[in-house]
């Protein structure tokens, strides 16, 4: 067996690591989860020279070893821990050759924990843009190491890379420079109280907990002749490091580095002064939104209805082709359709990160964010919560996802909990349908009344979001360092490789995780609906058959259709909560409707169409005629008084049901797992269908 | 002055920062006594502010910026 060793690839963000940690495992990478937290855990395999294997982990992005969120506290853990299995037999530190002096601050750190350490100084392609040349051999011997200057843009110097991994062992692990000068006195009396320890692992352990909250210093407490700082004078002593660490940097690039300003072109600063303008700025931003959208809704729904059109045919296939039997209409009606609900997602999301990553990676969501912070911090949000709430019109679950590079717990959870309100796409089939039952048609100033209602629609769920942002900014008691600070990288085209595998890895999340969900809960709802307890249901066929006699086979099919729904579990139900909805204007089978939206809003049509027996429009050929059909039967529905169930009370009762209510278990499978907690989607899920509930009722209960 | 003082173009070198009130990671990134500053853009209502520092890139909200004191170099 070939040895693997371990290499840890380290570096701040917007170096282009990730772009290195593709170019040495390409395809041979997985995206795990750190065990009891959210954060990403990306791996992968290399294969090194001389038949030697690398198993890379490709660590969050972090400006230093002190860390400010969750994912660069999982860069100290691993670095602190010697016992861990991926702990490195060699750290790569990833740098930017356009800021090559705040790079080296990590990489002065870690050299410190006697790590062997490469440097990689990627970009090269821009030195000569930039002005920039270095001393490499000069650059090697004061840092203490061996250095790859490579460009991953140019497929450059990965072949170096892997040698110099290769060789790890011959790499010095002493460190650049001594930290206990920063106070003699005080590392002096850490090395008597831990003789066997390494002094800068001891402070950053000390210093951990005044930045993060998580490492217990307990310990430290209790051995004697160590008496430890107070919170302030630590965090002195770490900007007293910090500088110290920027002196030993400048005079080693002074002589290693040569920056000529004449030949140095900056584009950045001349796109900026568009890109990120009181006016322009905003309303490029607006455009670049509209054609996401566009591409969204409409570009996204020719391969959707394909998935759609192919599910429910490989559903019908399944149906006539194997022997009748539960199996049967469990494999069709559960699982196929159920994997079928999870595809049809598939191509809004990756549309979306498709987008979402060539603005990442262009650098232009910096901006974005910078554009947005003022409007954003007036609701307890971040700049950076842009993103999601605009995601969030498409579709909550990669919306949700998106919230993850928002620094504060606090801004990032309300991001969330809120994003939830905007008007997805699954709520459109829905909003279509009422609309078009319950508003009258006609014109105000040129717009007719009903896409006047779907505006507004849209409207409430955004201010719905902002004004419940607000709300829990004021009530959550949530202690969480909130600061913002955003880094402007330079401009850069995208790599297509990196856009890529970002699409395929969040796409491959989706399915995996929350489709896990979504499919159990189809084989639920079909059990629900396709059994029920006694005579009623089982001898539903017998009973219309007795009941009406002279109606035709189709029409008698009808007849056990809605009989046997009826008496099902799921039609059980709808009667036992009728008394509960009733007050909103609903009867038991918009009831029913209701129940089944809980796995996904859009299901809500599909449901009506079955409720309401028109099983044999589903052969129609026109999906138009079909829509018609449900809409027909649902005008015609009365209740036993002869008073219509769809007025125009029940109707806008309904649509604000739907525009508040949490209705999709896809969504709170999210929640669960980026909160990592039940307690914020069981939240989510009894506030916002509560307040549902009530907008719903006082609705109908004014207008009817 | 305060480094929310500067104006637009406006350069000038850093002369103290409260480290209580600062996050560590803004030292990190170069916001250190003797560094040089330039205010590049700000958004409406001048916040946040997007700033070179020490040849980094970045943007603060002003909040943050009140507790770095500077001194300007130019007009």
């Amino acid at each position: 067996m070939s040895k693997q060793i371990n290499v840890a690839l380290i570096g701040n963000p917007n170096t282009g690591k990730t772009s290195v940690f593709n170019a040495l495992t390409g395809l041979n990478q997985k995206v795990g989860n750190y065990p009891g937290i959210t954060v990403d855990k990306k791996e992968g395999i290399c294969k090194l020279p001389r038949g030697l294997k690398a198993h890379i982990i490709d660590l969050p992005g972090t400006y230093s070893l002190n860390a400010s969120s969750l994912d660069e506290n999982v860069v100290i853990e691993l670095l602190l821990n010697k016992n861990d299995k991926d702990y490195p037999d060699v750290a790569v530190v990833v740098s930017d050759v356009e800021n090559l002096k705040r790079n080296l601050l990590l990489y002065t750190q870690i050299k410190d924990l006697q790590i062997p350490t490469i440097l990689v100084i990627n970009m090269s392609d821009r030195m000569e843009y930039k002005g920039i040349s270095l001393d490499i051999l000069y650059l090697e011997e004061q840092l203490k190491t061996k250095i790859a200057l490579i460009s991953t843009r140019k497929n450059k110097g990965i072949e170096q890379l892997k040698e110099l991994i290769t060789k790890y062992k011959e790499l010095s692990t002493e460190a650049c420079l001594d930290t206990s000068i920063i106070d003699a006195s005080y590392f002096n009396s850490l090395k008597k109280a831990f003789p066997n320890q390494l002094v800068y692992k001891l402070w950053l352990v000390i210093t951990q907990d005044v930045n993060f909250g998580k490492t217990d210093r307990a310990t430290f407490d209790k051995v004697e002749d160590f008496k430890t700082k107070s919170n302030a004078d630590l965090k002195r002593l770490q900007q007293k490091e910090t500088i110290k660490r920027y002196q030993f940097i400048n005079e080693t690039l002074k002589k290693g580095q040569t920056i000529d300003l004449k030949s140095a072109k900056d584009l950045r600063i001349k796109l900026d002064r568009i890109l990120t303008h009181k006016v322009w700025g905003y309303v490029i931003f607006f455009f670049i939104l509209l054609i996401m959208f566009q591409a969204v809704y409409d570009w996204a729904s020719y391969p959707t209805d394909l998935i759609d059109a192919g599910f429910s045919n490989l559903a019908n296939w399944v149906q006539h082709t194997l022997p009748e039997g539960a199996f049967t209409n469990l494999l069709a009606e559960g699982i196929i359709a159920g994997i079928g609900g999870i595809m049809v997602f598939i191509p809004p999301i990756a549309f979306l990160f498709l987008f979402i990553s060539l603005l990442e990676e262009s650098g232009y969501m910096s901006r974005v964010v910078f554009l947005m912070d003022n409007i954003m911090k007036r609701f307890g949000l971040s700049g950076k919560s842009v993103v999601p709430l605009i995601s969030g019109n498409a579709c909550a679950i990669p919306a949700i996802m998106a919230a993850r590079n928002i620094e504060s717990w606090k801004e990032r959870l309300i991001t969330i909990l809120v994003t939830p309100f905007t008007t997805c796409s699954a709520r459109l089939p829905v909003y279509v349908i009422i609309i078009s039952l319950v508003i009258p048609e006609g014109t105000f100033l040129g717009l007719s009344f009903q896409a006047l209602t779907l505006m507004s629609l849209y409207i409430i769920g955004f201010l719905t979001a902002v004004f419940s942002a607000y709300i829990l900014n004021k009530i959550l008691k949530i202690k969480s360092k909130s600061y913002f600070v955003i880094e402007m990288p330079s401009y850069k085209i995208p790599l297509f490789k990196n856009v890529l595998l970002t699409v395929l890895e969040k796409t491959k999340t989706f399915v995996f995780e929350a489709g896990k969900i979504i499919l159990a809960i189809s084989i639920v709802l079909w059990f629900l609906a396709s059994y029920g307890p006694g005579e009623p249901f089982n001898n539903a066929e017998a009973i219309v058959q007795q009941k009406h006699p002279n109606l035709s086979e189709d029409q008698q099919n009808d007849l056990i259709a809605e009989q046997k729904l009826e008496h099902s579990y799921i039609g059980i139900v709808g009667k036992a909560i009728e008394p509960a909805i009733r007050p909103l204007g609903y009867d038991w089978k918009i009831g029913i409707g209701l129940v089944t939206s809980f796995a996904a809003r859009e299901v809500f049509v599909g449901t009506l169409a079955t409720i309401y027996s028109i099983g044999s429009a589903n052969d129609l050929e026109d999906e138009d005629e079909a829509m018609s059909t449900i809409k027909n039967r649902m005008s015609e529905e009365v209740y036993s008084d002869g008073s219509k169930v769809f007025t125009l009370a029940s109707g806008i009762s309904l649509l604000l049901f739907y525009a508040f209510a949490m209705q999709c278990m896809s969504t709170l499978a999210i929640v669960k797992r980026e909160t990592n907690s039940w307690k914020w989607p069981v939240y989510q899920l009894v506030i916002m269908s509560g307040f549902a509930y009530i907008v719903a009722l006082i609705a109908f209960q004014v207008l009817k | 002055m305060t480094l929310a003082e500067l104006k637009r173009g406006q350069q000038g070198i850093i002369t103290d920062v409260s480290s209580n009130h600062i996050p560590l990671k803004l030292l990190e990134m170069g916001c250190l006594p003797g560094n040089a500053v330039e205010l590049l853009q700000v958004a409406p209502f001048a916040d946040p502010m997007y700033l070179n520092i020490n040849g980094t890139h970045l943007a603060i909200r002003k909040e943050t910026a009140v507790h770095i004191l500077i001194e300007a170099t130019n007009e």
